[in-house]
């Protein structure tokens, strides 16, 4: 079948795109919005188009309230529409926090299941755009730290696609971030059929038997020039795109780290109790008698992402990840 | 109070010339004498000068992403000839004027804009706010700025500002709603720019103005045309006495339009017509007092030499920017805490420890 497909060339934004189309096309409960999503189509063209496909009732501009855009998605989620909400960067996700914490992620538990919450909240995540303060953020163990929501983070257009139209058909609600400093840098083959990638499976991009690098989103590209470094070195490095945050997949990091015995994970946000910190707890609860060396994180600082000029000893450079993997390796 | 016969339930807009410079309400005039007119009109063709030349800068790559202020520099001027030294100043991002008329230098403007926290700390301006990013948030600064001002005891009234967008969100009511029950000295300006990015006011919002959403929180609010000067000041100088008389909040909306783009980033044609930009342009703000200004037999002094002058000077300021000491690591860890943790000191040390090895390998 595989073979037989049409693929067309995609990058991350186009893979959204084409994802969202299949999934308003096919069905009529689906409704997208968000600020200026609709008649712009968004900020970085994510939906470019939609609107003039679907109408201005299924794919608008919301008022400027980040609150009220998931609030209100709640409301409509828990009475027969899916809509799929976009915010418009990671630093503005804060003010709908509150929904997302106290309605969002509880209401399926609260109504003992009456209600279900078939909502999707989207927004691009992560740095390395020159952007101003509030647009380079990594959040992702925020929201994965709350019962009741589940955490997509895709790397490549294929899961893109794949991922987002799993996320738009779970019956709970899904917070899918998008790695906007490869929104457009990476292109790829990507069946033009619907498709789908199951949440809560990590994915292992190279095998490798001297030490197992967990990374998601923008990190991966990163860590595959690491691994071309590791290659000339003599280092055999497994990679693992981690894609759901939560609910995580705990066989798969476990069974590899119990092959190579060691471990290193690769993450943009402030490194003290983020998802590098879940992921070492998991290294120790399941493979805690093959570790070789001491799991290492290599993540954000503690601190807010710099502007730009101060952004370059922020962000985590292949050299940095294979720093830390030639000190694990030779540990 | 000229706020009362401008009733926003009604529409009412307050509005001193028209777009041809002729006085059409000569009762409401203010009494500023020439040289403060031409201060004035100077103010304003500085902030234009400066505002297209940080567009500028962006375009050649020198500088990043920039929010232009073009068409809005009647509000700044009339704010800024209002604003006191000890009175504060609580920006959104798009009041270059006021931020100047406060003694916010270009040169720490240019310097946010390509990307340092430095340009964050005003060094000869007092009582500014740093720039608010997450939009409408700083009203509720100037709110609890407020409530300050007055258990001080203290002669001094805040300038907050927003966005049209900004009026939707939560924290731009409440910021509103307490300032209606704490009586606070703070005068809330609505830059009514016609677009949040792409959005259009009419679809931010049913209610018939902005500065209608005032009666609602029990504070006096007024609609006003945002590019005449004269207008603005007039509302200024009244929501003054009243918030330095302890009677309270007041809000105004200025009228006016985002004649550029939201930002260097964004590109209006996307989503609104060359006829309606037209439309707006015969409203724009500087033509409009300097058309007063000759009806009246005020001259500006050899215009085109001033706008050179002013580019010498802000270019001057623009290489001072450049040439502020590079960034560096402490520049990231130094101002997180008053005190800096253990934990931090130890990742800056680690990642010194890495870029030692990355020297070595080369």
């Amino acid at each position: 079948m595989e073979g037989e497909q049409k693929m067309s060339v995609m990058t991350i934004v186009q893979a959204i795109n084409n994802a969202l189309d299949i999934k308003l096309e096919e069905d009529k409960s689906i409704v997208v919005y968000g600020e200026d999503t609709g008649k712009e189509g968004g900020v970085f063209r994510v939906t470019e188009g939609l609107q003039k496909k679907y109408g201005i009732e299924r794919v608008f501009d919301s008022p400027l309230a980040e609150s009220a855009i998931v609030g209100a998605g709640l409301g409509m989620a828990m009475s027969g529409l899916r809509p799929i909400v976009e915010l418009q960067f990671d630093g503005f996700t804060y003010p709908a926090f509150n929904q997302i914490i106290s309605n969002v992620s509880r209401m399926h538990n609260r109504s003992r299941g009456k209600y279900k919450v078939p909502m999707v909240i989207r927004f691009p995540y992560g740095g390395g755009i020159n952007a101003l303060e509030h647009h380079s953020e990594s959040p992702e163990a925020l929201y994965a730290h709350i019962p009741g929501i589940k955490v997509v983070i895709p790397s490549t257009p294929h899961d893109a696609k794949g991922l987002l139209i799993s996320a738009i058909e779970s019956d709970d609600p899904v917070i899918f971030m998008e790695p906007k400093r490869i929104y457009r840098a990476i292109k790829q083959e990507v069946s033009d059929e619907k498709f789908s990638i199951p949440l809560g499976k990590a994915k292992v991009l190279t095998e490798g038997t001297d030490v197992t690098v967990v990374a998601f989103g923008a990190m991966i590209r990163e860590c595959q020039k690491a691994l071309q470094m590791a290659k000339e070195a003599d280092i055999s490095v497994e990679l693992i795109d981690l894609r759901t945050i939560y609910p995580i997949d705990k066989a798969t990091i476990a069974e590899s780290i119990k092959k190579t015995g060691k471990f290193i994970i690769v993450a943009e946000a402030p490194e003290s109790f983020g998802v590098g910190a879940e992921l070492m707890a998991i290294a120790n609860e399941e493979a805690f008698l093959y570790l070789e060396a001491p799991p290492k994180r290599v993540m954000g600082f503690d601190t807010i992402v710099p502007m730009a000029k101060g952004e370059p000893f922020y962000l985590i450079t292949p050299d940095r990840i294979f720093y830390e993997i030639e000190r694990t390796v030779k540990f | 109070m000229i706020f009362n016969d401008f009733n926003p339930q009604e529409d009412k807009i307050l509005r001193i010339i028209d777009n041809d410079g002729n006085v059409l309400n000569k009762e409401l005039l203010p009494d500023l004498d020439n040289e403060t007119l031409i201060k004035a009109y100077k103010a304003m063709l500085y902030t234009r000068t400066a505002d297209q030349m940080a567009v500028s800068y962006q375009r050649q790559g020198r500088m990043y992403t920039f929010p232009p202020n073009l068409g809005q520099e009647a509000i700044h001027a009339a704010a800024g000839m209002i604003i006191r030294e000890e009175d504060w100043l609580v920006p959104a991002f798009r009041e270059l004027g006021v931020m100047l008329a406060k003694g916010v230098t270009m040169k720490e403007i240019f310097l946010y804009y390509s990307g340092s926290e430095h340009g964050s700390n005003f060094k000869q301006a007092n009582h500014v706010l740093p720039i608010c990013v997450p939009i409408g948030s700083q009203f509720l600064h100037a709110t609890g700025i407020g409530y300050s001002i007055k258990y001080q005891k203290k002669d001094e009234v805040v300038f907050p500002f927003i966005g049209d967008g900004g009026t939707s969100e939560g924290d731009f009511s409440e910021a509103l709603n307490f300032a209606g029950v704490w009586k606070v000295p703070v005068i809330y300006t609505i830059q009514n720019n016609q677009y949040a990015i792409s959005v259009p006011v009419k679809s931010q919002t049913n209610s018939i103005n902005l500065a209608v959403k005032a009666v609602a929180f029990g504070i006096p609010g007024i609609k006003v045309d945002g590019n005449d000067f004269f207008a603005m000041y007039v509302a200024y100088k009244e929501a003054f006495d009243y918030a330095r008389a302890g009677n309270g909040a007041v809000l105004i909306e200025a009228l006016t339009y985002r004649k550029g783009a939201h930002t260097t980033s964004d590109d209006p044609t996307k989503y609104r017509t060359k006829e309606e930009e037209q439309e707006w342009d015969k409203t724009d703000p500087l033509p409009r007092m300097k058309k007063y200004l000759e009806n009246n037999g005020i001259r500006i002094e050899e215009e085109e030499k001033l706008i050179e002058e002013y580019k010498l000077e802000i270019d001057n300021q623009f290489s001072e920017a450049e040439n502020f000491p590079p960034y560096e690591l402490d520049d990231v860890f130094g101002y997180m805490y008053t005190d800096m943790p253990e934990i931090l000191e130890k990742q800056k040390a680690d990642y010194k420890l890495f870029q030692r090895w990355k020297e070595n390998r080369k």
